[in-house]
C-alpha cells in the first residue's frame, strides 16, 4: 500500500515561514553532483529536496589523487570540493533542472567572510532556490585557519554575514561532528539567526596501506561517510535537537527507511541520504515509498508525532 | 543509453590456477543491450544486491564481452570488493549500472594496434568481436602473470596476436621495444592506436607516440565512487590547448577543471590528458 505523499509532506518552520516539502529525504551535497547527473536514473520532484555540490565564489581544481577510498562500512573521500564556480553553476546547471517541482538547496562554501555573504547575495536571487546550505567545515583564513565550525565565534560570523544577504532564502548551517561540543556550535549559529541546522559533516579520518607505506588518500586525511558514522551522527542530532529550538536535519550513514525514522526519533525534521547515493544513483528515489511503508509496518500514524519521541 | 539492470550470475568463473586464482571472467546474464546500446571501452559499475552498507560502492569494471545471452566482465582480486565478486554463485543477483562513459574509435579499414598491460587487455575482447575487419587489427599484450590467468585464447583472427610474458628483469625491455617498433610502423601507415593498462605503461606509449606522430586513444582507470560524474573523484587534467580539426577538445577540458574519467572518458586522445 502507498501511504500517498501526504502522509510525508512536511513544513519547516523558519523565520519567514514555512519550507515546504514533499517528503524528508533529501540528497547531500557532494554526493548529488548539480542534480543533473541523477535525472536519467529518478525524478528529482519525488524528493524532499536536494543539495547541491558546495559552491565557491571562484572554480577550485580540487584536491591530489586518489581521492576516495573504501573502508568498512564507509567511505573517506577528499574531493577538495572540486567546483565550477558560482558563476558557471548559475549559468549551465541551474537552467537544467525543471522550473517546477524540484526543490534545489545550494550549498555554499567560502574561506572568508566576505565571500560567503558575496555567494549569498549572488544566489540569493535565483528563483529555482528553495534554500541556501552553509558549509562551515572550512578553513577560517582569516583567523590562522581554524575551521569555521570549530569555533562558536566564527560559526555565528558566518551565520550572521550570510543572514544578511539571503534574502528570501532560509539559511541551513551544516556541522562539522570534529568538535568537542556541537551543541555549543549550534547554538551560536541558532543565536545568529540560522533558520535550520544540518549534521553532520563527514569524521575526519585516515586510511594506510602497510604495504606501500602511504595513506589511502593522496591528501592523506579525508572525511569519512557511510554507516561507519550513523551512531556518531545520531548522538549528534539528538544533541542539536535538544539544544536549539530551530529545526535540525540529520545526515550520516542513511540507508534504509528504518535509517531514516532512526534520525527522525532523535529529532531530526528531516533527513540527507549521501553515500548510499553512490551505491546506486536510483537508490534514494525509492526511500520515499520504503518510508511510506516502513511507517505503516511501525504504525507510525504521521512524521510529527514520531519525531523527537525518544523514550530515555 | 544509461541502464540498471539487475543481471542473474551464471558464473564466476576462475581463470589459471584454479586453486588459487586471483583472475576472474564473472559471466552474467545479458543485461539485453542491442548493438548500438554499448561501444567497446565502455564500462559498467558492478554490485551484488546482497551488498549492504558494508562495502558501499560498485565496482567499475570494462565490458569485456557481450553477446545475446552474456556480459563477461574479466577481473583481478584486489581487495575486499573483488575477493568477494570472486565468490559469487549462480543465481545470485549483481545490479549492474551502464553502459557507461565513451568508447574506443572503430574505423574498419585503418589498421589499428591494440595495446594492452595485464589487465588492460579486458576491453580488447569486445573490440575484437564487434570490429568488421578483425585482420586489420594487432594486439601487443604485456603481462606478468601466467598467459591463462587471462582471457587471452578468446582473441581470434587478428591479423597479429601477439604476448610477453613478463618473468625475470629485462622482460619488460623487450616487450616496450616491440611496443615501439609497432607504434613506429602503425604511425607510417596512418593507423590507430588503442591502449589500455597501468599507468607508467601509458606513459610510456604516450611518449613513443609523440616520437613517431601516431594517433592512439588511452583506456584511464582512476578510482571511481559515482560512474557518473557526479563525485568528481575519478577526474584526471585535461589540457586546455591542442586538439585538431579531426578532432578538436571537449569544450568542458577548455574550462580548465580536471574532467571526470568516468563521463568524459575512460577513453582519451593520449595528448589531449596529463597523464604526469
Amino acid at each position: 500500500m502507498d501511504s500517498g505523499p501526504d502522509k510525508l509532506a512536511i513544513a519547516i518552520p523558519w523565520a519567514r515561514g514555512l519550507l515546504g516539502l514533499r517528503n524528508p529525504v533529501l540528497a547531500a551535497s557532494g554526493t548529488f553532483g548539480y542534480g543533473v547527473e541523477y535525472m536519467p536514473y529518478g525524478d528529482l520532484a519525488k524528493l524532499g529536496a536536494f543539495v547541491t555540490k558546495g559552491i565557491s565564489l571562484r572554480p577550485m581544481p580540487g584536491n591530489p589523487l586518489p581521492r576516495v577510498a573504501e573502508t568498512p562500512c564507509g567511505l573517506l573521500n577528499s574531493i577538495g570540493l572540486q567546483n565550477c564556480g558560482v558563476e558557471r553553476f548559475i549559468s549551465e546547471y541551474l537552467p537544467c533542472l525543471p522550473d517546477k517541482g524540484v526543490k534545489v538547496i545550494a550549498n555554499i562554501y567560502a574561506h572568508n567572510l566576505e565571500e560567503f555573504a558575496e555567494l549569498a547575495g549572488i544566489l540569493s536571487a535565483e528563483t529555482k532556490l528553495a534554500a541556501l546550505e552553509v558549509n562551515i567545515s572550512c578553513p577560517n583564513v582569516e583567523a590562522g585557519g581554524l575551521l569555521f565550525g570549530q569555533d562558536p565565534q566564527s560559526a555565528g560570523q558566518v551565520t550572521a554575514a550570510v543572514k544578511k544577504r539571503s534574502g528570501t532564502l532560509p539559511v541551513i548551517v551544516k556541522l562539522t561532528p570534529n568538535v568537542t561540543d556541537i551543541s555549543e556550535i549550534a547554538k551560536a549559529c541558532a543565536d545568529s539567526g540560522a533558520d535550520m541546522i544540518s549534521c553532520v559533516n563527514t569524521l575526519s579520518a585516515m586510511a594506510v596501506d602497510v604495504r606501500s607505506r602511504k595513506p589511502l588518500l593522496g591528501k592523506g586525511i579525508g572525511g569519512l561517510s557511510g554507516a561507519a558514522i550513523k551512531p556518531v551522527a545520531l548522538r549528534c542530532v539528538w544533541q542539536v535537537a535538544r539544544a536549539v529550538s530551530i529545526p535540525v536535519i540529520g545526515i550520516g550513514g542513511i540507508n534504509t527507511a528504518e535509517d531514516i525514522l532512526e534520525f527522525i526519533l532523535v529529532g531530526a525534521w528531516a533527513v540527507q541520504v549521501g553515500t548510499a547515493n553512490f551505491s546506486g544513483p536510483d537508490m534514494i528515489f525509492r526511500l520515499p515509498t520504503e518510508l511510506a511503508s516502513r511507517m505503516d509496518e511501525l504504525g507510525i500514524a504521521s512524521l510529527e508525532s514520531f519525531r523527537g519521541s525518544l523514550q530515555m | 543509453m544509461l541502464t540498471i539492470t539487475d543481471c542473474s550470475v551464471l558464473k564466476a568463473a576462475p581463470l589459471g590456477d584454479r586453486q588459487a586464482s586471483k583472475f576472474f571472467l564473472l559471466r552474467l546474464n545479458a543485461p539485453g543491450w542491442t548493438a548500438e546500446e554499448w561501444r567497446p571501452g565502455q564500462f559498467v559499475m558492478v554490485r551484488p544486491v546482497a551488498w549492504e552498507s558494508d562495502l558501499p560502492l560498485p565496482r567499475p569494471f570494462s565490458i569485456c564481452e557481450v553477446n545475446k545471452e552474456e556480459l563477461g566482465l574479466f577481473f583481478q582480486v584486489m581487495g575486499k570488493g573483488t575477493a568477494r565478486l570472486g565468490t559469487l554463485r549462480a543465481g545470485d543477483t549483481v545490479r549492474v549500472l551502464g553502459p557507461l562513459g565513451n568508447f574506443f574509435a572503430m574505423e574498419a579499414d585503418r589498421p589499428t594496434l591494440m595495446l594492452a598491460g595485464g589487465m588492460g587487455l579486458a576491453p580488447f575482447l569486445g573490440y575484437a568481436h564487434r570490429h568488421p575487419k578483425p585482420q586489420n587489427l594487432s594486439l601487443l599484450f604485456g603481462h606478468r602473470p601466467a598467459l591463462d590467468s587471462y582471457p587471452f585464447e578468446r582473441l581470434r583472427g587478428l591479423g597479429l596476436l601477439k604476448n610477453y610474458h613478463e618473468q625475470k628483469p629485462g622482460d619488460l625491455r623487450i616487450f616496450l621495444q616491440a611496443v615501439d617498433e609497432s607504434i613506429q610502423d602503425n604511425a607510417r601507415r596512418n593507423g590507430l592506436i588503442l591502449a589500455c593498462g597501468p599507468m607508467p605503461f601509458l606513459r610510456a606509449v604516450r611518449d613513443m607516440g609523440k616520437k613517431y606522430g601516431a594517433s592512439i586513444q588511452i583506456s584511464m582507470e582512476n578510482r571511481m565512487a559515482c560512474g557518473i560524474g557526479a563525485c568528481q573523484a575519478c577526474v584526471v587534467k585535461p589540457f586546455v590547448e591542442g586538439g585538431s580539426a579531426d578532432r578538436p577538445l571537449p569544450p568542458v577540458f577548455r574550462q580548465g577543471l580536471p574532467v571526470p574519467v568516468c563521463t568524459c572518458g575512460p577513453v582519451f586522445w593520449a595528448d589531449t590528458v596529463d597523464l604526469d
